[in-house]
């Protein structure tokens, strides 16, 4: 159950390798974290996950080879993880690639790619697990969205795009959510060092994933429905955002 | 995809032959909401439906009345709540003998007001009157009183249990192990449907207070283990924001019932008056609260300086001695959205020095803890689960928002649980499920006597799941056996 400081005893990561998830169930297994199921493509690296979350005192960590762009896949996944856990406290989302903004330009198929698995896949996938917290009143679904996704730009607008896409489909599931009894929580990094962003130049206002993952547990504690990381991103995107596109273009990052 | 509607995806409603609403709950402390269909059935037979219908669906059942509890004991996600509230009946009494069977629903507040009038005391209360009998048992309540009177259900004789296996009758005498299994057993053995409850005789509505200062935590606890005995009640205040040379400063009251010949003036004209009212609704919840460390600060001082140094005899109402926070209505909308938690626990009295760390951690902390309370309390009752036993109580409100509030709170179980104290479940909304079973080393006793009428757990609360109270599921950690475990008493120990 998750208790009255937000903190959840059970989790499901959709995207178990992802350094930002990771980073949240080190914080969470030095809480009060039970039971754990890291989902995702990834093997070894699920693999690599589980152990150390063990080694950090989980009593229960168990892996499942999944891929976001199957979709009939979801439910069975939703359903195994609840029978697994009786109450699943918190959902992770955090599958996501960067793509090649370049070769999705030009090949359409790199283009669905990434949509399907930032965005069309994932929100399917959201779909099955949100049926598990109505159906027992409690739970929380943490989706890792990007301020990519505020307000796209040239350089990395299929990313943005699926980011832009999740976020909306996000709030209207929170919405959807409200008289259940589960909460949805949407997370907005900026430029975060990780596998993903690895090899670029950070953007300005750069962080790393643990210090998003302090933000997000701030924002359990406080059942947010939105956490910008840092939280500072709130205010420079509200201006951002009504930029005239003639500046924003110029706008570096 | 389409706009889901409210109450149309969620498990439809249970055919349960009651009628049920889908809502979100939370207990006085207002945090981690869960959902849950609610039932308010108004008689025996309809808690059996429900209890039936509950079963055959494979859903969870937990009973509710008032929701005083600070955490989450009287909620049970995507299960069955059973509001006991219509169930308040008087069914019978002896105004000469002194006793009363209600319905589990009914309120102290309401019993209260019917009779005192006639010359009667709950024999146990709480800081609030809002609390239902059903509730009282389930909680094991205490009162300022246990130190003279020992828990509430020292003083049931006999109540009603309606159980998945069926409906009993129960008393000390004739099913002790259920019967205290039930005591403090957190609703989790069934659901109360009656009981019988002893009354106190009182002359009047009145307390004669002896109020005084102390100046700091071993002065409060040399003036409460000195005269704590003389009185029938007995509490300390203390200021949780004082520090240094002034830490645990604190203003004790404690008090007895006025007789006729205590009174005068237009208090003895009616004496036996008790008619308390809401002065004043919190209307809103102010986003971010009104209780801070600053607030908290300046009112700690004016409390502790308005008191006098030394009064004795000073006549009060029952309910300005006993419930002064039920004056003010919804009062826990003002710790804000995002709630507050109570932080109350038992070391035993050779275990002060813990009693300190947790006050220092706390002040140092400068979280904003509005009137922490200190009790004493005296051997326990044979209850596995029942809270009070010897030893010093403190209890802390603080607001959840509080940084660092999950890991000092974390920290100070351990405290509590190698001094070999315990945290009260009612209050209780974050322990951890490893610390259990060193502050309740009789766990596998309940749970025998509770598996024993509920072999399936259907009885189980969102506290139960979150602790493991009910299936044994969580290696319990250990700690040193600094007394021999806590003297928590086995059955006969009861006073």
């Amino acid at each position: 159950m998750n208790n009255a400081l937000g903190m959840p005893q059970t989790a499901v990561v959709l995207g178990g390798t992802s350094d930002i998830a990771r980073s949240v169930m080190r914080a969470l297994a030095a809480r009060r974290m039970r039971h754990v199921v890291l989902a995702g493509r990834d093997e070894a690296g699920l693999e690599g996950a589980a152990k150390e979350l063990k080694a950090l005192g989980v009593a229960s960590v168990e892996t499942i080879t999944w891929d976001v762009i199957d979709e009939e896949a979801h439910t069975a996944l939703a359903q195994d993880v609840a029978g697994r856990m009786g109450q699943v406290d918190l959902v992770l989302v955090a599958v996501g690639v960067l793509g090649n903004q370049d070769v999705c330009e030009s090949d359409p198929s790199a283009t669905a790619s990434v949509l399907s698995t930032n965005f069309t896949g994932l929100a399917a996938a959201m779909v099955a697990f949100a049926q598990i917290l109505r159906s027992q009143g409690q739970g929380r679904l943490v989706v890792l969205s990007s301020v990519a996704g505020v307000r796209v730009r040239r350089s990395n607008f299929v990313y943005g795009a699926s980011k832009a896409g999740l976020d909306a489909f996000a709030q209207g599931l929170a919405e959807a959510l409200r008289p259940t009894g589960a909460g949805v929580t949407i997370v907005r990094p900026g430029w975060v060092a990780t596998r993903m962003t690895a090899g670029r130049s950070p953007a300005p206002m750069a962080t790393t994933p643990e210090s998003v993952a302090a933000d997000i547990i701030r924002g359990l504690e406080r059942r947010a429905d939105v956490v910008w990381s840092p939280a500072s991103l709130k205010v420079l995107f509200a201006v951002l955002r009504l930029l005239p596109k003639s500046v924003w273009r110029l706008v570096p990052g | 995809m389409s706009e889901p509607k409210e109450g149309s995806f969620s498990s439809p409603n249970m055919p349960t032959g009651v009628p049920t609403t889908h809502q979100i709950l939370t207990g006085w402390g207002r945090t981690a909401p869960s959902a849950a269909e609610v039932a308010r059935p108004s008689k025996p037979e309809e808690v059996q439906q429900v209890l039936a219908a509950a079963a055959s669906a494979g859903r969870a059942v937990v009973a509710r009345g008032l929701a005083r509890s600070y955490g989450d004991a009287a909620q049970s996600a995507g299960g069955v709540v059973l509001d006991t509230t219509a169930m308040n009946a008087v069914h019978d009494s002896d105004l000469e003998a002194g006793w009363v069977r209600v319905g589990a629903g009914a309120s102290l507040d309401a019993l209260m007001r019917s009779l005192v009038p006639k010359g009667w005391w709950v024999p146990v209360t709480p800081g609030t009157r809002y609390v239902t009998v059903g509730g009282a048992i389930a909680a094991d309540i205490h009162g300022k009183n246990h130190h003279r009177d020992g828990s509430f259900c020292s003083h049931v004789r006999s109540l009603t249990l309606a159980t998945p296996t069926g409906t009993r009758e129960i008393t000390p005498e004739n099913d002790a192990e259920l019967f205290w299994a039930t005591a403090g057993g957190m609703g989790l053995t069934g659901i109360v449907l009656e009981a019988t409850i002893q009354l106190l005789r009182i002359e009047t509505a009145y307390m004669l207070v002896d109020t005084e200062r102390a100046t700091d935590l071993e002065d409060t606890m040399a003036r409460m283990t000195a005269r704590d005995d003389e009185y029938r009640y007995s509490v300390a205040w203390i200021d949780c924001l004082a520090r240094g040379r002034r830490l645990g400063r604190a203003v004790l009251t404690r008090a007895e019932h006025a007789d006729l010949a205590n009174l005068s003036g237009s208090c003895a004209a009616d004496p036996l008056a008790f008619d308390p009212r809401v002065l004043l609704e919190v209307p809103v919840t102010p986003p971010g609260g009104l209780l801070n460390p600053l607030t908290v600060a300046a009112f700690n001082e004016m409390w502790y300086r308005k008191a006098p140094r030394w009064q004795a005899q000073k006549p009060e109402t029952l309910a300005s001695y006993f419930h002064p926070l039920d004056a003010l209505g919804s009062w826990n909308r003002l710790y804000g959205s995002r709630g507050f938690v109570q932080y109350q626990f038992i070391v035993p009295f050779d275990a002060e020095d813990a009693l300190r760390v947790v006050l220092e951690r706390v002040s140092n902390a400068r979280t904003a803890s509005f009137l922490a309370v200190l009790k004493r309390f005296a051997e326990a009752n044979p209850g596995p689960l029942s809270f009070p036993s010897a030893g010093w109580t403190l209890a802390l409100d603080i607001p959840a928002g509080s940084p660092g509030l999950g890991n000092m709170l974390d920290e100070l179980d351990v405290v509590v649980a190698e001094a070999g104290g315990s945290v009260y479940l009612a209050k209780d909304s974050r322990l951890r499920p490893e610390l259990l079973g060193a502050m309740y080393p009789r766990l596998d006793e309940w749970r025998e006597a509770r598996n024993r009428v509920d072999p399936d757990c259907r009885l189980t609360s969102d506290l139960a799941r979150r602790l493991g109270l009910v299936e044994q599921g969580v290696a319990p950690r250990q700690f040193r056996a600094r007394r021999g475990n806590r003297p928590r008493s086995t059955a006969g120990a009861h006073r």
